[in-house]
């Protein structure tokens, strides 16, 4: 079986923790001076691709596990803390500050560098928990024409570059089989992401972080979707207090409900 | 965002998978705190002074049960129809008074008022009163003095040491009803609410103004500001923000005889006499009924950092202490200690996987806050490394995101609730020199083992001796898990712990008062002229000793 080269795309969110507001203009969500982090699902991503060089699960071994991010300067905060967890080496795409790239953009991109990379497994997160597009995965599977197992909740490496997916689907799980080179999108119970050690978050900052441009690939940061008005839902509205049973049974009168 | 908001649960989820247990994440334990105030609590870093015999807590005893050397005062009355009558013309609404001397339908709604959360202390009142104003506090108090009825004022009963539920038939003057936030300067920060309002709201008001309340505890959903500034309460932020005596700037409050004394000052500086404000400041209750406060509330630091490490020796904890003080210094804002035996107390009983790999006799959590995320994690990272360098930290981890902020808090603020799901535990909150103040731990694990209580099987009544806390406080709480009730252990503990704090001038209760359990302790901490000048001070207040009887001194 051939060597893995894995390559773990990883974007740089508002942190999930962090209630999302919209901005003043209404075309998106405020960003600035919000705490970030790496997009949940892409943990997952980085955790499986490190576990399965530690666990030595594929038979023919990990040779390189790269997490590439395209976005602004402090995307490599999140390449720094993907190879605390065990990447080996990091890519950064400098894409400006609100110049956000669509999913076919990223998948165009992420083609490229697979290429580039020699890479034979992509695993991705199965959506950002900013635009919550659930695309990117499977239009790059597209694009190069390989094979997808989408919402992994269990991988399993075989003989023969064969890989078992399991993977949730409504009312239970399907397993599928696939070649490598493919493509897996990670689900919230595949694994469980690990603390970053202090010895590792050191080691990280000795990884190589190659930075690179959009013309690198051949892209441009082109927009087909516009995106018209952002609004918050409603808000709930709230219920009110009486003071007594009397109060109660007036409200109820006053509303009509007895 | 819908999208977003449609991920939720799923997310929500994902937090479940790291740390097992929701209701040990600070968050979660918000949401929960006004549906599960006794789950909430528990949750509380602050840990009082607190000794839960199994037994007693399981059937409710009564207090008077369970401590038969408290003799009902004779001198106060008996309540009758016509007391109630008044109260009830006073007060007006029906809600008001919670009546079981007239009526005998009463006893469910009563319950709540008579035991605190714990199930511990259980009182035997019969008659509940809740004023919507300091009027009215007013005129309670005078009618109750000239009548020589005993009362007890509750806040929001999430007390330890059973401080706020009456002993005998003492009235309950509950003070939910005055639960409002009244003014608030932006630019000084000055709060002022009255004494009923819970922490979480006053909090949650506070924040959207971009200030913080100088206090945070575990009880926040249920305890009120009043009852915390009557046990001069301690909590999380105490490292940084210092205690109440410093941050509450004014108090309204009713003495016995129903005097209002306003001193609800709104200024930093005042040295004008005696400040009479501060000795109601952990009181408990005893010398008046805080009615309003005004508070300085700090700003709200938009950048928080937290770090988990494993230490080798308390030595070593120490000098983390030293460097961490000096070199992130105004960032600094919580430094908690935890051992070996707690951390795999919470392992057990919440199944998490635990943030390093390998195990060490010791913890430490620190978490800075400031205003500026790069600067505080830059300073961070910079001292991690250096104490890794020197070698006084063998292994620890950063949290990368707010959920592993508090996940890794889960760890330290998880440790009571972990220790009350396996049985009882005989708790003490003390204060001792920093140098010492793991000794006192290793000292009571020894004795007990030699006393031949401690083990690992069943036949042993011990199941650990472990100790945690406000390292930057020199505040530890030392925790004896038992797997049932046992005279062997009380007869090893006691007085063995006060004496050997007594001896290192430490203090029995570091911050959580005296209340009922620890009212005859107080000689280890304080000299018979510091407690015969109490006496003084509460007999001036006090005359008839109507305000929370048979506590405190």
């Amino acid at each position: 079986m051939s060597a893995l080269r894995i390559l773990v795309p990883v974007k740089r969110v508002i942190d999930y923790a962090v209630k999302p507001r919209v901005n003043k203009t209404q075309t998106g969500v405020e960003t600035a001076g919000v705490k970030h982090s790496m997009n949940p699902f892409d943990e997952l991503s980085v955790e499986e691709s490190v576990r399965i060089r530690e666990k030595k699960r594929a038979p023919g071994g990990v040779e390189d596990i790269c997490v590439l991010s395209a976005g602004p300067p402090k995307a490599q905060d999140v390449l720094r803390t993907a190879m605390a967890m065990g990447a080996d080496r990091a890519i950064h795409v400098e894409v400006k500050e609100g110049e956000d790239l669509e999913p076919l953009a990223v998948a165009k991109l992420l083609k490229s560098a697979a290429e580039q990379q020699k890479s034979n497994l992509v695993i991705l997160g199965k959506q950002s928990i900013d635009d919550d597009a659930n695309q990117t995965g499977q239009m790059l599977a597209g694009l190069l024409g390989w094979p997808q197992a989408t919402q992994a909740s269990k991988v399993e490496f075989a003989d023969g570059d064969t890989v078992n997916v399991t993977r949730e689907v409504d009312g239970g799980v399907e397993t599928v089989r696939a070649k490598l080179p493919m493509i897996i999108t990670t689900d919230l119970r595949l694994n469980e992401p690990r603390y970053a050690s202090l010895p590792n978050i050191m080691k990280a900052k000795k990884k190589p972080l190659e930075k690179k441009t959009l013309a690198d690939f051949g892209i441009t940061a082109e927009k087909r979707l516009k995106v018209l008005k952002v609004t918050e839902p409603p808000a709930r509205q709230g219920g009110g207090k009486v003071e007594d049973v009397d109060g109660l049974v007036s409200k109820l009168k006053e509303l009509g409900a007895i | 965002m819908a999208a977003r908001q449609q991920l939720s649960p799923a997310l929500r989820r994902l937090s479940f998978v790291r740390t097992s247990s929701p209701s040990i994440t600070r968050q979660v334990a918000l949401q929960q705190s006004l549906s599960l105030p006794a789950r909430c609590f528990s949750n509380t870093r602050p840990q009082r002074f607190q000794r839960t015999p199994p037994a007693a807590a399981v059937q409710g005893k009564f207090t008077s049960e369970t401590y038969p050397d408290i003799k009902r005062d004779s001198r106060f009355a008996q309540l009758t129809e016509q007391h109630v009558n008044y109260f009830r013309q006073l007060l007006g609404s029906e809600s008001a008074v919670i009546d079981g001397v007239t009526r005998n339908d009463a006893a469910d709604d009563i319950e709540p008022f008579n035991t605190d959360w714990m199930r511990k202390y259980r009182g035997h009142t019969r008659l509940v009163l809740r004023p919507g104003s300091t009027d009215e506090v007013s005129k309670i108090l005078k009618y109750c003095n000239d009548n020589m009825l005993a009362v007890v004022p509750q806040g929001g009963n999430t007390g330890l040491v059973g401080g706020s539920v009456p002993v005998f038939d003492e009235i309950v003057i509950n003070m939910g009803r005055m639960n409002q936030i009244l003014e608030f300067d932006e630019v000084s920060g000055t709060l002022v609410a009255e004494a009923g309002c819970i922490l979480e709201v006053a909090d949650q008001f506070l924040a959207s103004k971009g200030y913080i309340f100088p206090l945070d505890l575990g009880a926040k959903g249920s305890c009120h500001i009043g009852g915390n500034v009557s046990t001069n309460a301690g909590g999380l932020r105490l490292l940084r923000y210092g205690s109440l005596h410093g941050s509450v700037l004014g108090i309204e409050a009713v003495l016995a005889d129903g005097t209002i004394v306003d001193d609800l000052c709104k200024l930093r500086k005042n040295n004008t006499g005696y400040d009479l404000k501060q000795l109601f400041i952990g009181a408990e209750g005893t010398l008046g009924i805080v009615t309003k406060v005004s508070i300085q509330c700090p700003q709200r630091s938009p950048a928080q950092n937290v770090a988990f490490f494993g230490l080798e020796s308390f030595e070593q904890v120490q000098l983390a202490f030293r460097e961490a003080k000096g070199q992130l210094s105004e960032i600094l804002s919580a430094f908690e200690l935890m051992d070996e035996g707690s951390q795999a107390l919470v392992r057990q009983v919440t199944g998490n996987k635990r943030p390093l790999e390998g195990e060490y006799p010791f913890y430490c959590l620190i978490e800075t806050s400031g205003s500026n995320a790069d600067h505080d994690s830059e300073k961070l990272q910079a001292f991690l490394e250096d104490v890794m360098e020197k070698g006084i930290v063998v292994d620890g981890t950063l949290a990368q995101d707010e959920t592993q902020i508090k996940s890794l808090w889960a760890w330290r603020e998880g440790i009571t609730e972990a220790l009350s799901h396996l049985g009882g535990t005989y708790k003490y909150d003390v204060s001792i020199p920093l140098k010492e103040l793991y000794q006192l731990v290793e000292d009571t694990r020894a004795r007990v083992d030699a006393a031949g209580l401690l083990g690992d099987t069943d036949e042993f009544p011990v199941r650990a001796v472990v100790g945690y806390g406000h390292m930057g406080d020199a505040n530890l709480h030392l925790n004896v898990s038992t797997r049932r009730f046992d005279e062997r252990v009380e007869k090893v503990l006691e007085p063995f712990v006060y004496e050997w704090i007594a001896e290192r001038q430490g203090s029995i209760s570091a911050e959580h008062g005296l209340g009922v359990m620890k009212k005859k302790y107080i000689g280890y901490s304080r000299n018979p002229t510091m407690v015969g000048l109490m006496k003084n001070i509460k007999t001036t207040f006090d005359p008839n000793g109507i305000l929370n009887p048979y506590k405190y001194l």
